[in-house]
């Protein structure tokens, strides 16, 4: 007997990358996504992190949910996330060490990121083990394409670069594979990129790209569903 | 048809936009004379690059291009942000800025009139932002002796970035005279002889050439103030408040604070009192609220300047105030004639 059908595994994946994406859809956690969101690995690796801590907590909140009273689940939620964060924070602190301590207080603070305990609310205390496990992970992987993408346009625009502090994760060696898009010797600089103001204007342009496609993809949806007209109808058809 | 005494006919918008840019005419003469053509250049760099970006906008939101690009607003916006860069900043600094100011700060949020911030202002704290040491690049004035920069020259720095040989832009750089009297204060404590001749040569009265301009944006903003283009109680109560602030911290200690003509003239004070702070869109529009209004963005300035990083702080005292526009108008709001109750609660 297989755990959860494929479809089931399909949908939740379509839900938690693309219509639920909790970076530019449901807007939570915004205070790490703008802040670590400065260059890719900054900010890939403070999703894969969350995500971690995501899939292993939405297994274990899904796994308590018959046990857990009602009234006391938000300190027991907490309790479950603070601990995993913990490991995930002593992990990170002995194996990418220098990584650490740029992302510095928002390891901890993967603890109070609202995701992590609206997923436990919404979903891992109502669903099975297997579901709320991958619903945890992509809601984690949707956030972490997010800030990617966040990380990579602001790193780009701000210093030129791409995979800046790439040696921070994989030792000294792979500092040569940081990708210097404009060559370093300009020294290229467009601090505001780099700043604070840079992530809220990058992110609202990842909004407005996402609605954008959304509505395209309906008008699309709209068209194909109409019944085809004999006259003035082939040429948009062609295109579907 | 518009007959009766009740009804007033607004002026169109060109209109409005003509006589701002006709009021900056003569501050942009004193420039040239101070500085050289490099700001012509600048100004029709921006104006250029502001009607090219309004333009690509407008296409893109599918409005139709004539009466938006006619009506002018695009282009004083990019004057008034190519007078507040360097004079021979590189080409690229006054393009940014001004596709910045109307692309970022204008169109995304709605295009003309439905803009919460300044767009002039958005370009310029951006660059100060982005680029601190070019935006702090100014030539020294023509007049002192050091520099001789003819208009090929100036021509060839902003466009390549060159010199003539045996100059360096350090030998023909000056310091703002508030980035002087930052500078002062942090490496003497103290202003001491720093003043002499930055605004007004030593004998007093007599302005220099910073001075100069000012005065030239004075009898601009005067020429809008009784044309009836700009309303009287901004520009009066941003002059006020940075006045009478710097008045009594310069009467309190003169070694550490400027006079208040000194702020009143220099940096971006007189450009900001009669052609930034009075913007119609960005600013409150009850008579009680601009007062409150000009006066805080005054007070700001001061504090901005005097305690801030940057050198002036116009322009992050003018954003900051744009944000409290809404608020301050929902609470200044007159009460409707034959009411008692002042003000709408809401």
């Amino acid at each position: 007997m297989s755990i959860m059908s494929w479809a089931d595994a399909k949908a939740i994946i379509h839900n938690s990358i693309w219509k639920q994406n909790q970076g530019v859809v449901a807007i939570l956690g915004m205070c790490p996504v703008l802040v670590m969101s400065n260059n890719i690995i900054n900010g890939v690796s403070l999703g894969l992190a969350t995500s971690l801590v995501m899939l292993v907590s939405g297994a274990a909140i899904a796994a308590i949910r018959e046990f857990v009273p009602n009234e006391l689940r938000s300190p027991i939620f907490i309790l479950i996330i603070a601990a995993l964060v913990t490991m995930v924070d002593l992990l990170m602190n002995s194996y990418v060490h220098e990584l650490y301590v740029v992302l510095g207080i928002f390891i901890p603070l993967i603890t109070t990121n609202c995701i992590v305990l609206a997923r436990a609310e919404a979903f891992a205390s109502k669903n099975s083990v297997a579901h709320s496990a991958l619903d945890g992970f992509f809601m984690g992987i949707g956030l972490t394409i997010v800030l990617g993408i966040l990380g990579a346009g602001r790193e780009l625009l701000g210093k030129g670069t791409l995979l800046s502090g790439i040696d921070l994760v994989f030792g000294p060696a792979a500092k040569s594979w940081v990708i210097h898009v404009i060559p370093a010797e300009m020294h290229y600089q467009f601090l505001l990129a780099i700043l604070p103001p840079g992530a809220f204007i990058g992110l609202g342009f990842l909004i407005a790209g996402k609605m954008a496609l959304d509505r395209r993809a309906d008008a699309k949806a709209k068209l194909a569903a109409k019944p085809a007209e004999p006259v003035g109808f082939s040429e948009g058809q062609s295109h579907c | 048809m518009i007959t009766s005494p009740f009804f007033v006919k607004p002026t169109p918008l060109q209109v409005v936009m003509l006589k701002v840019a006709a009021a900056l005419l003569p501050a942009i003469a004193v420039y040239v004379h101070v500085f050289g053509i490099g700001i012509l250049v600048q100004l029709a760099l921006a104006t250029a690059t502001a009607l090219a970006t309004e333009a690509a906008c407008l296409k893109l939101r599918k409005y139709p291009l004539k009466p938006f690009l006619t009506d002018g607003s695009a282009i004083v916006t990019a004057w008034l942000l190519a007078l507040s860069m360097p004079p021979l900043g590189g080409w690229w600094m006054v393009v940014l800025a001004t596709f910045i100011a109307i692309a970022l700060a204008k169109h995304l949020y709605g295009g003309l009139g439905q803009n919460p911030f300044n767009p002039a202002m958005i370009g310029f704290a951006v660059m100060i932002v982005s680029f601190p040491a070019q935006m702090s690049r100014w030539v020294a004035p023509l007049a002192l002796p050091a520099v001789d920069l003819d208009a090929g020259d100036q021509l060839a720095y902003i466009f390549t970035g060159s010199l003539p040989d045996g100059l360096s832009f350090d030998a023909i750089a000056s310091a703002t005279p508030l980035d002087t009297v930052k500078t002062a204060l942090i490496q003497h404590g103290n202003l001491g002889e720093v003043l002499h001749g930055l605004l007004f040569s030593s004998g007093g009265m007599l302005p220099s050439q910073m001075g100069w301009i000012a005065l030239a944006y004075l009898a601009g903003g005067l020429y809008l103030l009784f044309s009836r283009i700009i309303p009287w109680q901004t520009p009066l109560s941003f002059l006020a408040g940075l006045g009478v602030l710097a008045g009594g911290m310069y009467a309190y200690d003169p070694n550490h604070y400027t006079s208040p003509l000194f702020h009143l003239f220099g940096g971006a004070a007189m450009l900001g009192a009669f052609f930034i702070v009075t913007d119609p869109v960005t600013g409150p529009t009850t008579p009680r609220g601009r007062l409150i209004y000009g006066a805080l963005i005054g007070i700001l300035t001061y504090c901005i300047r005097v305690y801030g990083g940057y050198p002036d702080g116009v322009a992050f005292a003018v954003i900051i105030m744009n944000i409290a526009a809404p608020f301050i108008d929902q609470y200044t709001q007159p009460a409707v004639f034959g009411r008692k109750t002042k003000g709408a609660k809401a």
